[in-house]
């Protein structure tokens, strides 16, 4: 490797008396103060949340307004932070989404423990629970803390779902018995 | 109207004498107080946040408009923070040696307050006879006595650092007091070729700060005497203890500084008697350099009578909010000296500066005859 030798030029005499530099830094702060300022005006301005941004961790509903959780339990073998807890159950017989094989009787999130990680998210074979953007999230006692499913449901709504999996599946199940093909 | 500026400034009257005593000390106070809003707004405006603009009093924050400006302006934020340091405990520690611990702050402030006396702003005429606005007529002396007085705020700070029988207090007070020796002498010197500028062979009222205020209504000494008037400038950052030259605080490397054990109201008062100390520097900057209340150089005054004389005391205030702002504005400029470097420029820079420039004004003087 070659050696590059930086040339140091001594100082003038103006960069000496540190006069103009001073002067210079002078503008730089003028400048920015003549600018507008940056501050986010917090409880009464809302930050705009980027698309992506992982937020309370929630659970979503279908386009027909069933739940999407088939109580795999994915989720929670994955969480690092052991943040979830589900008991799976059964979906009743005259229910409209009988079709799905499982869905959780309970499925609690408890957000003091929650990292906001994602990989609840990433790991859902079902699309079921997204990290959406609400980011402030507070409660008086360590129970209200704890989201349960009516609360996850509340919070998550329902997303569009172009894939309709168990939908098709049951039609497809229909097709069979009905003796198609 | 004329009759009454008249007597409140010049009546011996003792409820005329209390009154101009009392309110100038209200002005002054009010105005260290409302120059640590400036401070505030104007490092927010600096870093691009926006500064207190949330302090209102639910009563007063009721009216329309005015209450919504009072806030946004910050402008109650000076009473909060005076309130906040009133009720605090005012704790003593343990280890201090308690009288002197007592006494700092006052020592600090009273300097800044009793140099007011000799402060002149104005001038008005009267049954044509020019007076100034000042608590003291005519008084010789007036920049000795401003320098001599109020170089003693630094016993404040010394026996702060002392008294409260700490390291750090004790660094901040060992250099403020090391930095106010070496920065008054160049000060001194700047000060000197004013004064030969000002007293002409055969004239009264050499050192009078009113004579050199009026001896500035052509053009100002910063425009005839440039280098006397930044050495000055740099003395007067200097002496406030002000960035870039804070030794005694520098809280990066001292803590607090001086007034590191002090708390609540004690500390609210070395604030004051800072804030208080840069009014008195720039003052004596805008009286000795700036052309005090003349309006612009070759035009000493616009309007006749009170009006002219209020118009100048205006620009005398405009001058003095301006030279405040210039502290704060270079306070976020320069980062801090190092503690050598402070001595470094003072004796081995300002002063051979301060010294030749005397040198060549008493030559130029005494060539011109």
């Amino acid at each position: 490797m070659a050696i590059k030798v930086v040339e140091r030029r001594p100082l003038t005499l103006a960069e000496r008396t540190y006069l103009p530099q001073i002067l210079a830094g002078l503008k730089v702060t003028w400048d920015n103060m003549v600018r507008p300022s940056v501050t986010l005006q917090y409880p009464e301005e809302r930050p705009t949340i980027p698309k992506n941004y992982r937020g309370v961790p929630t659970l979503v509903m279908d386009p027909n307004g069933r739940e999407k959780c088939v109580s795999c339990q994915l989720c929670e073998f994955v969480c690092p932070p052991k943040a979830i807890r589900i008991t799976p159950g059964e979906i009743s017989e005259n229910a409209t989404n009988a079709h799905v094989e499982k869905a959780p009787k309970e499925f609690e999130i408890n957000m003091l423990r929650c990292i906001y990680c994602g990989l609840c998210q990433e790991v859902c074979p079902e699309e079921a629970i997204f990290l959406q953007s609400q980011y402030s999230l507070t409660g008086l006692t360590r129970e209200s803390m704890v989201n349960n499913k009516v609360k996850l449901y509340e919070l998550g709504g329902t997303l569009p779902d172009g894939h309709h999996k168990w939908d098709k599946k049951k039609e497809e199940a229909e097709k069979q018995a009905g003796g198609g093909h | 109207m004329e009759k009454l500026l008249h007597d409140l400034v010049l009546s011996p009257e003792w409820y005329f004498t209390a009154a101009r005593g009392l309110t100038l000390i209200l002005i002054v106070m009010t105005l260290a107080g409302y120059s640590v809003l400036l401070e505030r707004k104007a490092s927010a405006w600096i870093q691009g946040r926006i500064g207190p603009n949330r302090t209102i009093h639910p009563l007063i924050g009721w009216i329309p408009f005015v209450g919504t400006f009072l806030a946004k302006g910050g402008f109650i934020q000076p009473a909060a923070d005076g309130g906040k340091f009133l009720f605090k405990e005012d704790a003593l520690p343990g280890h201090v040696r308690k009288f002197y611990y007592v006494l700092a702050p006052i020592i600090a402030l009273a300097p800044a307050l009793a140099v007011l006396v000799m402060l002149p702003f104005g001038e008005f005429l009267y049954e044509g006879k020019r007076y100034a606005i000042s608590l003291t007529q005519g008084a010789d002396v007036g920049v000795l006595f401003m320098f001599a007085i109020s170089s003693l705020g630094v016993y404040g700070i010394a026996l702060a650092g002392w008294s409260a029988n700490s390291k750090f207090p004790f660094l901040g007070a060992v250099r403020g007091a090391a930095q106010l020796i070496s920065y008054e002498l160049a000060m001194g010197l700047s000060v000197l070729t004013v004064f030969l500028a000002t007293s002409a062979p055969g004239q009264d009222h050499g050192l009078s700060l009113v004579a050199m205020v009026n001896a500035q209504s052509g053009a100002w000494n910063i425009l005839t005497q440039p280098i006397a008037a930044l050495v000055f400038l740099i003395c007067v950052f200097a002496e406030t203890n002000r960035h870039p030259f804070d030794m005694p605080e520098s809280e990066t490397d001292l803590v607090g500084g001086f007034h590191t054990e002090y708390g609540a109201f004690k500390f609210g008062i070395f604030f004051v008697a800072e804030y208080s100390h840069m009014i008195i520097g720039s003052t004596l900057f805008i009286l000795m350099f700036l052309g005090g209340w003349h309006v612009l150089p070759w035009m000493p005054t616009v309007g006749e009578g009170w009006i002219g004389s209020l118009i100048g005391v205006a620009t005398f205030f405009f001058k003095l909010c301006f030279f405040l702002f210039f502290f704060v504005w270079v306070r976020w400029t320069l980062p801090r000296f190092r503690y050598d470097q402070v001595m470094r420029i003072g004796w081995r820079v300002l002063l051979p500066i301060a010294v030749l420039n005397l040198l060549a004004y008493f030559a130029w003087y005494a060539i011109r005859g």
